[in-house]
């Protein structure tokens, strides 16, 4: 055959040929079908153990806060506000343990933080109402409500 | 070359046959693949979510951002909690500002901030109101996940312990997932330019720790479990109570369960 016929067929061939090695350098290694379904189980295998490790756990736990913090800790636990975390009001501990740096936790003495469950809404059947509930709009307003409730025991502050 | 009608009727049927054999009726399986094919795990994640004991605090919302690094300000969350006013006059009123991140602390009810649309914002008197009730959210990990179907790069897929994830370096942005998931769990995330959902915390049932939302919530109305263990209270109570699901007719199986479901939640 002629050389101009042949000259396309080689490009066309090299061509492809680019095509698959690229597909071959960029695809990786661990690619593929990993469990019986190509519909769900298509994927990147080493994809499952990046997301074991990330992000870093940023919450803790209650039980890591008072090793240090037994005072708060006592308080909450005759109070009936022992059911919730202490990283719920004071934000996630992540590296305060290590640095002990009173700055990475968060003190919110918002309104906001014990209206979430305090904020009475009327919802007779719902268990917002199991819950001692007030009217924001009435109770005390323009006041925190730390000024006279102890936020760990859920009493009255001594000293409000 | 002659080919009677019998020779030739005779090869076709040889070839269709030839031809519609699988190369993989051919293939010998390791038993790692044959372990995977019956499903032989040790692990399988369910989820159950008991919304009589939901009061609407919304700690759970906001545990889940701040572990997962979800911007926080920003309108976009893996988990989020609704509210349903369901008046005498049988209106359904729902909302979830923000996804509830700083809980419901007010009676007023912002449609809008729903995803199925609604416009008004609404007072409800509270001689109104039949029932009302909060209804918290986060992704199915469905058993048959649409919106992996769809991906057409292999980027989000299934986990042999049931979970659905997304692989950050492989997603393309392209956006079938989020339209295809029918519970609405899928967002972009602004930081990393891929398609984002809940994992159940991944990185945390893997360590033998409870997700961030299980363990924020002060009234255990969620609880993560694993299914292929009779002696787990998650599975026992898919078992033993009266659980169900959100949007069945779709045919996902999702593995979240919930207890004392309301027909009017979507
Ligand atoms: C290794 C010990 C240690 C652990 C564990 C620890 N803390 Fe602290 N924390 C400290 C020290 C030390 C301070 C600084 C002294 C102080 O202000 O009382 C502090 C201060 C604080 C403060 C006060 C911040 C301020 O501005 O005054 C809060 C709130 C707090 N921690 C919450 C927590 C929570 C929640 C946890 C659990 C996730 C936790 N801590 C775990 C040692 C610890
Ligand atoms: C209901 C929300 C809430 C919970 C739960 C909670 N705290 Fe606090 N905490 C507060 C608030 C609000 C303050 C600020 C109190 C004030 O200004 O009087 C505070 C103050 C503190 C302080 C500063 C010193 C003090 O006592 O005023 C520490 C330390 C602390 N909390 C640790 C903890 C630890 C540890 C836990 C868990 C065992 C915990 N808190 C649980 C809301 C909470
Ligand atoms: C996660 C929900 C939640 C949050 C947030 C919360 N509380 Fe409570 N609170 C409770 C529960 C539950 C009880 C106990 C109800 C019961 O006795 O059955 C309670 C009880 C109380 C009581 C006692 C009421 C009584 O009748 O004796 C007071 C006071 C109180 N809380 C104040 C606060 C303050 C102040 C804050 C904000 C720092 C706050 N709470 C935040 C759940 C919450
Ligand atoms: C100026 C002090 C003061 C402030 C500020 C204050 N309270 Fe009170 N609170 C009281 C007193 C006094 C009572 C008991 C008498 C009553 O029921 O009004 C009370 C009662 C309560 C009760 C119990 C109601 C019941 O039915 O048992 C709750 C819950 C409560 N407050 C929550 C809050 C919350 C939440 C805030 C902040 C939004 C707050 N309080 C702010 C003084 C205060």
């Amino acid at each position: 055959m002629k050389n101009h016929v042949l000259r396309p067929l080689w490009v066309a061939i090299a061509f492809v040929a680019l095509i698959l090695l690229a597909r071959y350098v960029m695809v990786p290694r661990d690619f593929g079908v990993q469990g019986d379904s190509f519909t769900f189980n298509f994927h990147r295998a080493g994809n499952v153990d990046e997301w074991k490790n990330m992000p870093a756990v940023a919450y803790l736990g209650g039980e890591t806060c008072v090793e240090c913090h037994d005072e708060q800790g006592a308080a909450l636990e005759d109070s009936p506000h022992v059911i919730i975390q202490c990283e719920n009001c004071h934000g996630p501990g992540r590296d305060h343990p290590e640095t002990e740096n009173p700055a990475t936790m968060t003190i919110d003495r918002s309104r906001g933080l014990c209206l979430r469950c305090h904020a009475d809404l009327g919802y007779e059947n719902s268990s917002r109402a199991d819950l001692p509930g007030i009217n924001p709009e009435e109770h005390n307003i323009d006041t925190q409500c730390v000024q006279c409730h102890n936020p760990h025991t859920a009493e009255f502050k001594e000293d409000a | 070359m002659s080919c009677s009608r019998r020779t030739l009727l005779k090869n076709t049927v040889k070839g269709a046959i030839v031809a519609s054999l699988p190369i993989s009726a051919f293939r010998l399986l390791s038993p790692a693949e044959l372990k995977a094919a019956i499903g032989d795990e040790k692990v399988r994640w369910g989820f159950v979510v008991d919304t009589t004991k939901c009061v609407g605090c919304g700690f759970c919302v906001k545990a889940c951002k701040k572990e997962n690094e979800i911007p926080y300000d920003a309108p976009i969350t893996r988990t989020w909690v609704e509210r349903y006013v369901v008046t005498r006059d049988e209106k359904v009123h729902a909302d979830s500002p923000m996804g509830a991140r700083d809980g419901f602390t007010s009676a007023r009810i912002d449609e809008e901030t729903m995803e199925s649309g609604g416009e008004h914002t609404a007072e409800i008197e509270p001689a109104e109101i039949a029932k009302a009730f909060f209804v918290p959210k986060l992704c199915n990990q469905c058993e048959k996940p649409a919106c992996v179907q769809v991906c057409p790069v292999g980027a989000t897929y299934q986990t042999a312990d049931g979970v659905v994830l997304i692989d950050r370096t492989w997603c393309i942005g392209c956006g079938y997932c989020v339209m295809a998931c029918p519970y609405g769990v899928r967002f972009f995330h602004p930081k990393y330019k891929v398609a984002d959902k809940c994992n159940f915390c991944y990185h945390r049932i893997s360590k033998g720790l409870k997700t961030a939302c299980v363990q924020a919530c002060p009234f255990g109305a969620r609880q993560i479990g694993n299914l292929r263990d009779p002696d787990d209270p998650v599975t026992q109570t898919i078992m033993n109570e009266r659980v169900s699901v959100l949007k069945d007719e779709y045919g996902t199986k999702p593995q979240v369960f919930y207890l004392g479901l309301d027909y009017t939640v979507k």
